[in-house]
């Protein structure tokens, strides 16, 4: 083999290689367009619409007028735009969403590695509180609770609902520390004395990083559907505050749900895009990060 | 096995009690007299809420005491403020649960494990992608948009034919003798809620999908195809089997979900259910309603996630040599 013929070959890294793989995947493009157009809806838009969300005056010469080019979206009963309701709502539903997210899933990391790296009785403690928590649906347990943390801020709501919702993550978390627990590159670094959550930070968590980076997703559309849910119910985010869960419990109850369908379909179709725009990019995560996808990879 | 099925149920019995511990913090039974009209004097107060055993001023491990030596003489305690015991109340509850939720969940796991086995098999082909396209928006549309939508759907229907088709005013109106066209009327909305709902078809369909191409790259389907059956044949008689029995343990977790869609389901088509009593309880400040509830979920959920053990052992051959169920 002559020595011309050999061309340079640039390393890719991982996290390279899984960008790539991510970007060139279909769900992930039409997620995030979505997702950014939503973002981009929810915290710039309402700087350009004359309506505030905080206007609280009744105005009952616009009361459920349909939608028209002064309000894209409709009115309501006492004549409050839609738009800036909706907009509103959905501020809230995607911080809640991933406040959320992040810290069910950071319990999950936590919990679980503990459990996974120390074993003994640690481990068994924490497997059992997570069998006692899966027992019972979290919306119910969340539900229970919701009265105690009425009037309070809705950053308190998505700690509970993370607080119920990280048990499954934590499962898996735990089973891949204890395989990865035996790997030689750990042991070395028990045996140099290296402290036990160091080892926990900086060789366990880094190797699980892809499957909590997704599970991270997911979670967000899984809060964004708690949220709503519970607000739907009244358990969730209380009047004056407003949530998608709530304008569409608005919308629907009693005969407003056939003589004035814009006020839930649009916020409807807004909590749906959002939900689905997550859900791709976690989706498309997934086969990037997953070596066996073909999806996303060079044709 | 009995091993099992002891400690489930000493689950059963830790989650309900912390249920009702936990409700008896965060609920107020109380309150509901500051709001009366006309006021009560406070020791028919106080004799009102001992006689339901949430009296404030009782410490709550009395309350708890009290309670459990109920339950263990099979006295669920009484509903708030209405003097009817919980026990009737249940079974009344779930069975309208029950008739509300059968016909829809069987079909929702046929279905669903029917389009899975289809998309797995008819890999990126376009029927694949329209059905993943159709799962995922379903995925990710909450039940009380759906079932609201379901109901204007319906409504603009009765329209539309000029006679009434579709009821979404609970399980029937002219009472239990109701004939069966009126029940099936009655029915079919909220039977399409959960079907399409997020228990439903969507979310089986796509993880039968997953396990079922698990399975299409297995040595012994290529063994079945290389004796000369074809395509179909192998995986009904050889794939199908084996692509069922995640899905057996899958069921278990789905239970759960299962239950909190049929509250809203319930709530909208105004089937006074389990799930619809749950949500009136929490609203109530029923905490003995609570209570049950929770006791009833917990021992449904763990009786699936059992059923789910044994279904596994039978479809799966190396459990059964084992001699032991794995999880």
């Amino acid at each position: 083999m002559s020595k011309e013929r050999v061309t340079p070959v640039r390393a890719t890294s991982r996290a390279q290689l899984v960008m790539r793989r991510f970007r060139r995947h279909p769900l992930a493009l039409i997620g995030g367009v979505i997702l950014t157009f939503l973002i981009l809806m929810a915290y710039v838009l309402p700087f350009f619409l004359p309506y505030r969300p905080e206007d609280l005056d009744p105005d009952y010469a616009q009361s459920l007028v349909g939608p028209n080019p002064l309000h894209w979206f409709g009115t309501d009963q006492i004549g409050h735009d839609l738009l800036a309701q909706s907009l509103s709502g959905l501020q809230k539903s995607l911080l809640i969403g991933f406040v959320a997210a992040l810290v069910s899933t950071g319990i999950a990391a936590t919990v679980g590695s503990i459990a996974g790296y120390f074993g003994g009785w640690s481990d068994r403690a924490i497997t059992v509180v997570i069998e006692v928590l899966l027992v019972l649906p979290s919306f119910l347990i969340v539900a229970i609770i919701s009265p105690a943390i009425q009037g309070t801020s809705f950053v308190l709501l998505a700690l509970v609902i993370a607080a119920f919702n990280w048990m499954l993550t934590a499962r898996v978390v735990r089973s891949l520390a204890l395989s990865l627990r035996d790997r030689e590159y750990v042991e070395a670094a028990r045996y140099m004395g290296v402290k036990p959550f160091t080892i926990i930070r900086t060789h366990l968590l880094p190797n699980m990083a892809s499957l909590l980076i997704v599970d991270a997703t997911l979670n967000v559309s899984g809060a964004i559907l708690a949220e709503t849910g519970l607000s739907y119910f009244g358990f969730g985010i209380q009047p004056p505050d407003v949530s998608l869960g709530t304008l569409i419990a608005v919308g629907t109850s009693g005969p407003s749900l056939t003589s004035s369908p814009w006020l839930w379909a649009f916020p409807g179709v807004m909590l749906v895009l959002t939900v689905l725009s997550v859900n791709f990019i976690g989706d498309a995560m997934r086969d990037a990060i997953d070596a066996n996808s073909s999806k996303g990879a060079r044709r | 096995m009995l091993r099992r099925l002891g400690a489930k149920l000493a689950l059963v019995f830790v989650a309900t009690s912390l249920t009702y511990l936990l409700a008896s913090i965060t609920l107020n039974p109380a309150q509901v007299y500051l709001n009366q009209s006309q006021q009560l004097s406070e020791s028919a107060i106080r004799s009102n809420l001992n006689t339901y055993n949430v009296n404030p001023e009782t410490p709550l491990f009395e309350r708890y005491w009290t309670w459990l030596s109920g339950v263990a003489h099979g006295n669920l305690g009484l509903i708030y403020q209405t003097q009817t015991p919980i026990s009737e109340e249940l079974l009344r509850r779930m069975g309208v649960s029950f008739r509300l939720l059968v016909v829809g969940t069987v079909l929702a796991v046929v279905l669903g494990v029917l389009v899975g086995v289809i998309g797995a098999i008819r890999q990126y082909k376009v029927d694949d992608y329209v059905s993943t396209i159709v799962a995922f928006v379903l995925l990710s549309t909450p039940v009380f948009l759906l079932a609201n939508a379901l109901k204007y759907g319906g409504d603009i229907a009765n329209v539309g034919f000029g006679q009434v088709l579709f009821y979404s005013d609970g399980e029937y109106h002219t009472g239990p003798s109701a004939g069966l066209l009126e029940r099936a009327q009655h029915l079919a909305l909220p039977t399409l809620a959960i079907i399409l709902g997020p228990a439903g078809i969507a979310y089986f369909s796509r993880y039968q999908r997953s396990a079922m191409l698990d399975v299409l790259g297995s040595d012994f389907l290529q063994t079945a195809r290389a004796k000369g059956l074809t395509k179909w044949r192998a995986f009904f008689t050889h794939g199908l089997r084996v692509a069922l029995i995640p899905m057996a343990t899958f069921f278990a977790f789905t239970f759960g979900l299962l239950l909190v869609g049929a509250s809203f389901t319930e709530r909208i088509f105004n089937w006074n259910g389990m799930g619809q009593w749950a949500i009136d309880a929490i609203n109530n400040s029923d905490v003995n309603a609570i209570a049950a509830i929770a006791g009833v979920v917990a021992l449904l959920v763990m009786f699936s996630s059992f059923l789910a053990d044994v279904l596994h052992a039978a479809l799966d051959p190396r459990v059964r040599a084992a001699g032991k169920v794995a999880v």
